[in-house]
């Protein structure tokens, strides 16, 4: 029982990976391959350690949810932190993007 | 069943790979590299499940702390400031 549980879990976390990976190769811009692919593979990397939660024995079960928590933390904070790096490099967003409300913060507090 | 994760996640890394390689802005390849390594992480922790060893898991914690702490380096490097403002 436990192990049909985590393989459900397992697969769903890996379908999870392989949507972000795509996306990260499709989208158009930075902007649209960063929140594609952190999201998706956050979620998928964290589905596959609570599988491990599910299937394995306890020194595994207890490193994996360290290892959860800490990529839960850590992955938006980077991809946030790399986003606003890349806007205040100049990169430009894609041509069909609709608002930008950092460059208008920045123009606001210039005027 | 467990082998076609392992494919599921070796094709993960080689979309990777391949953002790496082509991406047109230097953002491009650190969004590649970021999400290589959360991937890598998965990887190592399906490696512990199939050969129960628990020290897999030790290796994908260090990678984790050290991917972040590389892409916020590397954020910092993109948006043109030091590291303590």
């Amino acid at each position: 029982m436990r192990e049909i549980i985590g393989f459900i879990f397992l697969t769903i976390g890996a379908l999870f990976d392989l949507f972000g990976c795509i996306g990260l190769v499709r989208l158009p811009d930075v902007y649209n391959r960063l929140q594609a692919s952190t999201k998706c593979v956050t979620l998928g990397t964290c589905l596959i350690l609570v599988s491990i939660i599910i299937m394995g024995t306890a020194p595994i079960g207890t490193k994996s949810f360290l290892c959860a928590i800490f990529i839960l933390v850590s992955s938006p904070t980077a991809a946030h932190a790399l986003s606003r790096g890349a806007h205040l490099a100049g990169i430009k967003l894609w041509e069909k993007s609709i608002c930008d409300k950092l460059e208008e913060d920045e123009r606001d507090k210039t005027v | 069943m467990i082998n076609f994760v392992y494919c599921i996640l070796l094709i993960c890394c080689s979309l990777c790979l391949y953002r790496i390689a082509r991406g047109p802005t230097p953002a491009d390849r650190i969004v590649g590299t970021d999400i290589l390594g959360i991937v890598i992480v998965g990887f190592c922790a399906l490696l512990a499940i199939s050969s129960k060893k628990d020290y897999y898991l030790t290796i994908a914690i260090a990678w984790a702390l050290l991917s972040f702490i590389g892409t916020i380096a590397l954020a910092k490097f993109l948006g043109g400031k030091g590291f303590d403002e």
